[in-house]
């Protein structure tokens, strides 16, 4: 199972991403450059986290732009599972492949921590491996990541179960507390319509180890690999 | 064809919350201007072009808002031109 890893320049999430692919069993993992226009036969891409072209003008404005965003189009459209992480996520928004906007924090401050979510959907292959309503622990690090979409928009993606993780409480209760940044209704990731292309705030490539405070994060990279597996792509 | 000086302004919509703003509000505050009622940040460009009318120049700028320089979710824009004076 190959993995397309997107370096734009400015990520700084994928070595992070390689590494834990490389330890996923089934998965091999290969670095696709933003001006690559060939995703080398990849069943799956991740769009790290980082600063991409140093986030100028907004987060991810500049990123969706590159030659590799066309490719990346296309498979998401093809159906294949596109994972974005923090700056990703903001990427894949831009590009209007998802839903919504990350906005500036509510409280302005960069958050650096430890956060739970609850998984409210398991729609996405990156989710569907892992039993609804459980909670990861997951690190977060981002100035950025208060999700912001209309009112409309929010009740349509309940309803489709496009919202795909939570803030919450170690025990699972969406708080208001638990919602460190201020997203609209405790929203930490999204899907698509079809569910193929994720898109997620907190950090799993950097949540893979008990030492370090928590290996929750790699249940998503297995989950993708059996997803896969399951339908012989 | 001319060089036009598009100026551009780009500010969250009202049903955005502005941290920075409330930032900026609150240090205004501080300095004792206690009139302030509300400060939005946005960003400001100058984008000098070539175009064959203002006109032009105005809808080409406009339509670079809509697909960069702006997000229009959660931003509104308005183009100025003026004549190029360099």
């Amino acid at each position: 199972m190959k993995i397309g890893v997107v370096t734009f320049p400015g990520s700084n999430g994928d070595t992070d991403c390689m590494e834990v692919l490389r330890e996923t069993p089934g998965c091999e993992p290969v670095l696709l450059w933003h001006k690559s226009v060939d995703l080398e036969g990849a069943d799956a891409l991740v769009l790290p986290g980082g600063f991409a072209h140093g986030d100028y003008l907004r987060a991810g404005a500049i990123a969706r732009f590159s030659p590799v965003m066309r490719e990346v189009e296309r498979f998401a459209a093809s159906g294949g599972p596109v994972l974005g992480i923090c700056n990703g996520f903001q990427v894949l928004t831009e590009a209007h492949l998802l839903p919504g906007a990350l906005l500036r924090n509510r409280e302005i401050l960069f958050h650096c921590a430890w956060a739970h979510v609850r998984v409210s959907s398991t729609r996405s292959p990156w989710l569907a491996g892992i039993p609804e309503g459980s909670v990861l622990r997951l690190a977060v690090a981002h100035g950025q990541g208060k999700y912001y979409a209309d009112g409309d928009t929010l009740q349509t993606l309940q309803e489709r179960r496009q919202v795909a993780l939570e803030y919450c409480d170690a025990d699972g209760n969406l708080t208001p507390k638990s919602n460190h940044n201020g997203s609209e209704r405790n929203i930490a990731a999204v899907t698509n319509e079809s569910g193929n292309v994720l898109g997620m705030m907190p950090h799993p490539e950097r949540s893979t180890d008990p030492l370090l405070g928590s290996a929750d994060g790699r249940a998503l990279f297995s989950s993708v690999v059996s997803a896969l597996a399951g339908v012989g792509r | 064809m001319r060089e036009w000086l598009g100026k551009i302004t780009v500010v969250p919509k009202p049903a955005v919350n502005d941290p920075q703003g409330i930032a900026v509000l609150d240090g205004l505050h501080s300095l004792d201007f206690e009139e302030v009622r509300q400060v939005r940040v946005g960003k400001h460009l100058d984008v000098r072009l070539q175009a064959e009318s203002q006109e032009q120049a105005n809808e080409q700028l406009n339509v670079m808002c809509e697909r960069l320089l702006a997000n229009t979710l959660i931003e509104s824009y308005e183009v100025r031109v003026e004549e190029s004076d360099e």
